[in-house]
């Protein structure tokens, strides 16, 4: 069960600039590190952040092997009209997970 | 191993103690081998020019000129299993003049990229912030590409304790 954690204000004034920051659980192992058994653990990182504001794409980010463990990604965006920012995660082993938050702009 | 236990004993304080030395010195040659083992089992190590190559192939030959980006992050890294790093742009985010891409780099992780960020005018403020893994002592480039097609860079020298990305699961 993924747990994904979205900070972002419940409500912002039209043309105001907010933050949003965006953690997601997952290992990101990187497919360079030795397991118990001497072998090369296979790499299970995500690869691609996405976030749609009233299913318009504003932000998206590609991760390497180098983003730590639980990414944590945080960026602006200009609050435009109510409605809702949709979160999705992608990545190795078929991941794939979506977080949706109400934005209320006012 | 060290068998002469008390740590206050004497002849620890005494400068010219034989029996330290050797204890020294057997401990140093020890952990150089172990170290020099490990060496072996690492992934090989990005270099400059790796790093170079894919500025180069972000920037797509493009000039990348030093400025108007910020690459924040401590010089002093403790831990480098997650290293906080912002970045941030100097652009008035306009449909006119805006930031299209943040790309952050390294010199010597196993890979050169370590994240790609895309930007529009709806961002409102060129800032960005995650946390990154850092192997070792290296430097970092982080590069911006404005709508103009210019390309801006901040490059910062970080100096690793604990390297990120090369123990594997204790055996």
């Amino acid at each position: 069960m993924t747990r994904a954690l979205i900070t972002l204000p419940k409500s912002a004034r039209k043309g105001d600039t907010f933050e949003i920051r965006a953690v997601v659980g997952h290992p990101m192992e990187t497919g360079f590190r030795p397991g118990a058994d001497g072998k090369t653990l296979p790499r299970n990182i995500i690869e691609r952040f996405e976030c749609h504001y009233n299913n318009e794409l504003i932000f998206k980010a590609d991760l390497f092997a180098a983003v730590s463990a639980n990414p944590y990604i945080a960026f602006h965006t200009v609050a435009t009209t109510s409605g809702s920012l949709r979160f999705t995660w992608t990545g190795d082993q078929n991941f794939v997970h979506t977080e949706t938050v109400a934005l209320e702009v006012t | 191993m060290n068998t002469n236990s008390p740590h206050y004993s004497p002849e620890f304080s005494r400068p010219e103690s034989p029996t330290r030395r050797r204890v020294l010195g057997t401990s140093v040659a020890l952990g150089a081998s172990l170290l020099g083992g490990a060496v072996w089992t690492r992934p090989a190590y990005a270099t400059t020019e790796e790093m170079t190559a894919a500025i180069r192939k972000f920037a797509n030959g493009a000039a990348v000129m030093p400025g108007r980006v910020r690459l924040a992050i401590s010089p002093i890294v403790d831990n480098g299993n997650t290293v906080p790093v912002e970045i941030s742009v100097a652009s008035p985010m306009t449909a006119a003049d805006h930031v299209t891409h943040i790309a952050l780099f390294n010199e010597r992780n196993p890979q050169a990229d370590v994240v790609n960020f895309y930007l529009n005018h709806r961002a409102g403020r060129a800032h960005v912030a995650t946390r990154i893994r850092l192997a070792t002592t290296q430097k970092l480039v982080a590069v911006a590409r404005m709508n103009d097609g210019s390309f801006w860079s901040h490059t910062v020298e970080v100096i690793v304790a604990i390297a990120a990305c090369l123990e594997g699961d204790e055996v």
